[in-house]
């Protein structure tokens, strides 16, 4: 009985003290999870926001229901509606002009098998949304197509329609920061605590 | 060789999988009711239906076609005699006709999808057929006409 009192005393020490020397954040194979912290949180969520409000995103994120084009986003010509299902209406469903890949040439259609805006039941709009706006709006499932935020960074980092935006074929600019990076600071976003700017942040 | 089926008849196709489907159509198949307008999906001269949709065929390619169902304006009614085709006649829409086989292979799938299409819906499909002629304003009335036919059609 002793005997077992010792080793049981012991364990717990020894379990303590290597406790006592664990670093503030354990790193995973996979990525850092680092507590909660608003001002990180809302760092990283401020460079999202700027990939976000990029024409290669905004453009198919529109606050109406006609797709934007251009570096200036400007209304997409020929009169192209969202439709219900967000591919279009009538003779003018996105893949009849956008193919499954980019049309070689400047001011030919790009493509992807996916083209299309979001449904006009979940239209997820980035068009004129703040930065808080938004990130609620991307944090909310009833909002962002039913997605949890391990869904969300998955979409962000690996979806291949997101994906177009640094491939976008001639003549068209990329957001501000590479794919990888967009998506670490996605990540770091959320692994923060997911945190929403301010209403006065820009 | 690349098998495609145009207006119901089965080709075997020896051509660059990457070759517009408007070149085969036009200079391999010999059909040149379709037009070239733009070559840059601006147009939609070239507006033919692939298994059902008003896709434009200067920017899709041969290849995305393999297997799969065309029709052309040459297919589109067995006499001539689809109500857009009937209407088109009856109100002479064309002016010099360049972009008509476009504007009707548009039109039809906007009746096929709303037998009673509004001012409005009739924009909504029609915005991408460009016309140099500028006959809008009587391909508007013939869409009209076309949809009253095919419902009176529908009738009897
Ligand atoms: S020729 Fe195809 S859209 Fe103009
Ligand atoms: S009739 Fe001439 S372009 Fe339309």
């Amino acid at each position: 009985m002793k005997k077992l009192i010792v080793i049981i005393l012991l364990a717990s020490v020894t379990g303590m003290v290597t406790l006592s020397f664990r670093p503030e954040t354990v790193k995973t194979d996979k990525y850092l999870i680092s507590p909660k912290d608003s001002v990180g949180s809302v760092k990283a969520f401020m460079s999202v926001y700027t990939v976000l409000k990029s024409a290669r995103c905004m453009n198919c994120h529109p606050a109406g229901d006609s797709p934007l084009q251009g570096d200036d986003s400007h209304i997409h010509t020929m009169n192209v509606k969202r439709g219900a299902d967000g591919k279009g209406l009538y003779s003018v469903r996105c893949s009849n002009c956008h193919q499954a890949e980019n049309t070689a040439g400047l001011h030919m259609p790009p493509g992807n098998p996916k083209w299309g805006l979001p449904p006009a039941n979940m239209r997820m709009v980035f068009q004129g949304r703040t930065p808080r706006q938004l990130a609620l709006q991307l944090l909310d499932p009833k909002q962002n197509g039913g997605r949890t935020k391990a869904q969300l960074i998955e979409h962000m980092a690996h979806d291949d329609l997101v994906g177009w935006a640094w491939h976008p074929g001639d003549g068209r600019t990329l957001p501000p920061m590479s794919r990888p990076a967009f998506a670490a600071q996605v990540r770091l976003w959320i692994a923060k605590g997911g945190y929403a700017p301010s209403a006065k942040a820009k | 060789m690349i098998n495609i089926t145009v207006n119901g008849q089965h080709h075997e196709v020896d051509a660059d999988p990457n070759m517009p489907l408007l070149w085969v159509i036009r200079d391999i198949l010999g059909l040149t009711g379709t037009k070239y307008g733009c070559g840059a999906a601006q147009c939609g001269a070239c507006t033919i239906h692939l298994n059902g949709e008003a896709v434009r065929s200067c920017v899709t390619k041969l290849n995305r076609a393999a297997g799969q169902r065309i029709v052309t304006i040459e297919g589109l009614s067995a006499n001539n005699d689809h109500p857009l085709q009937l209407a088109w006649n009856e109100l002479n829409v064309p002016q010099c006709g360049y972009c008509q086989s476009g504007q009707i292979m548009s039109g039809a799938i906007l009746l096929r999808e709303n037998s009673n299409p509004s001012d409005q819906d009739i924009d909504d499909a029609m915005s991408g057929n460009i016309c140099r002629c500028g006959t809008y304003q009587r391909i508007r009335a013939a869409i009209h006409k076309a949809a009253a036919m095919q419902t009176e059609g529908a009738k009897l």
